[in-house]
């Protein structure tokens, strides 16, 4: 039976016994999260656990088989638009066209999020990412690290309030994840959700944490500032599956 | 909507214009087609005329499948389709977008076929030519509604090459009647209540299958 959405204030995105079939295989089973707007969640689990499942159906990539995700407190059918301009949502992929150059890739999105002088927007976050010299090459002719950072410019794009990160540090050499966390940081008051394989650099960027298991949301914690050690325990126990 | 699937088709005319990938394999694919089938039929001028739209209409849907087949696999290599579903907009602008750059650049390569038909097949078209091209684009864009919606459908697949044809040509087979009835008038001069019978057709068509494939398109995208 779908539980229903808590009856406190509504949070800003809340998922409520949400389960996810790909045929037989059950990639969420019966997960129940409330986000609250302002709070930084990093995700944890093995590979497989969910998490990347978990990720597209609150950036709206996917839905549910099973349960409800609201927004705002309220079901969120039908208001996907309303909460897309909302997202910055970044993956292993990077949507970008090889063919395009990284300022008419980020002007192509810019535009389907309607934004505002977007190239002015554009040339600030190009600036910022170290990418201002390559704005006019081809995407295909930059390494990945440089393409991660052009993904990342993409998600920034619209200045979202909602940032939903894969494993974002993947590709990204020391400096590039610095201008990373430079632009999370400048980003202000935003809710954040992430997932990551490092525990530690997952916790620096969260006040709150939680540990998928085989589709199924085992552990979720407020993240404590004084090196919170049940998190740790428990990311022992079920990512790398030590008793 | 219309900035945004506006944008989509600014993004595929930009790329097909430094790729040529899509119309290169289109125009190659029909010239192809049209000599292979002015060697293959050696006949009288009478003959030529009947056979005409059959031919021409041969070589364009061979040639659109092509152009089609690209139009997904693009988005799908890039991952262009996920960067657009993230963004605020209806998934059927995506595919307004794509509809129009499907037609617009299997227009361009018919253009260029039509020149060639009329001079593999020697037949004069200058008198019912305007009449000619209404035919073609209304059924090139309906062709290209349903194949935007099914090439969606097809590039998630193992065999999309082969997938689909197989899915597009049983669908448009009304749009394809229709368009080489009317181009049949034009070329052995039957009567044009015909010809106006068949445009009535092809816009029936356009409309039925835009307005389906808009409202659709979301369901074809999701995961």
């Amino acid at each position: 039976m779908t539980e229903t959405p808590s009856e406190k204030a509504p949070s800003l995105l809340e998922l409520a016994a949400v389960s996810k079939f790909f045929g037989r295989t059950v990639a969420l089973r019966d997960v129940s999260l409330r986000i609250e707007q302002g709070q930084r969640w990093a995700v944890f689990g093995r590979n497989g656990a969910g998490k990347t499942t978990l990720l597209r159906i609150l950036a709206t990539l996917m839905r549910p088989s099973r349960g409800e995700v609201c927004f705002g407190g309220k079901p969120l059918n039908g208001r996907e638009s309303e909460l897309r301009s909302r997202i910055g949502f970044l993956s292993h992929t990077t949507a970008l066209y090889g063919d395009l150059t990284a300022e008419e890739n980020l002007l192509f999105y810019a535009r389907l999020h309607r934004i505002e002088k977007p190239r002015e927007r554009i040339a600030a976050l190009l600036r910022q990412l170290e990418l201002e010299h390559r704005a006019r090459e081809p995407v295909r002719d930059f390494s990945r690290g440089m393409q991660q950072r052009l993904g990342i410019a993409r998600a920034f794009v619209h200045r979202p309030r909602i940032l939903i990160f894969d494993e974002p540090y993947t590709g990204l050499d020391g400096p590039s994840a610095a201008l990373l966390q430079d632009l999370i940081a400048q980003a202000g008051e935003i809710t954040l959700i992430l997932t990551s394989h490092d525990l530690e650099r997952g916790l620096a960027l969260a006040d709150h944490a939680a540990i998928l298991n085989q589709g199924n949301l085992v552990e979720q914690e407020e993240v404590k500032p004084d090196g919170d050690t049940r998190i740790h325990q428990a990311y022992a126990r079920w990512v790398q599956g030590q008793r | 909507m219309l900035s945004q699937t506006w944008a989509i088709f600014r993004k595929d005319l930009r790329l097909e214009l430094r790729t040529k990938e899509v119309l290169l394999a289109m125009l190659v694919f029909g010239l192809l087609v049209l000599v292979i089938l002015n060697f293959a039929f050696e006949v009288t001028r009478e003959e030529t005329r009947r056979l005409a739209p059959g031919v021409l209409w041969i070589a364009f849907t061979f040639a659109g499948i092509l152009g089609l087949n690209r139009s997904f696999a693009l988005e799908k290599e890039n991952h262009g389709l996920e960067g657009m579903l993230l963004a605020p907009l209806e998934p059927g602008y995506i595919y307004l977008g794509k509809w129009l750059s499907s037609t617009v650049f299997m227009l361009i390569a018919e253009v260029f076929l039509l020149s060639a038909f009329v001079v593999l097949f020697d037949l004069n078209v200058q008198a019912v030519l305007i009449r000619l091209l209404l035919v073609i684009l209304l059924g090139t864009s309906g062709f290209c509604a349903v194949g935007t919606l099914l090439s969606a459908v097809s590039a998630n697949t193992k065999m999309r090459e082969v997938m689909l044809p197989i899915l597009v040509f049983p669908v448009v087979v009304p749009v394809l009647i229709a368009a080489v009835e009317s181009c049949a008038v034009l070329f052995e001069g039957g009567e044009m209540a015909e010809y106006y019978s068949g445009l009535r057709i092809l816009i029936g068509c356009n409309l039925i299958y835009v307005t389906v494939s808009y409202l659709t398109f979301g369901y074809v995208l999701e995961e």
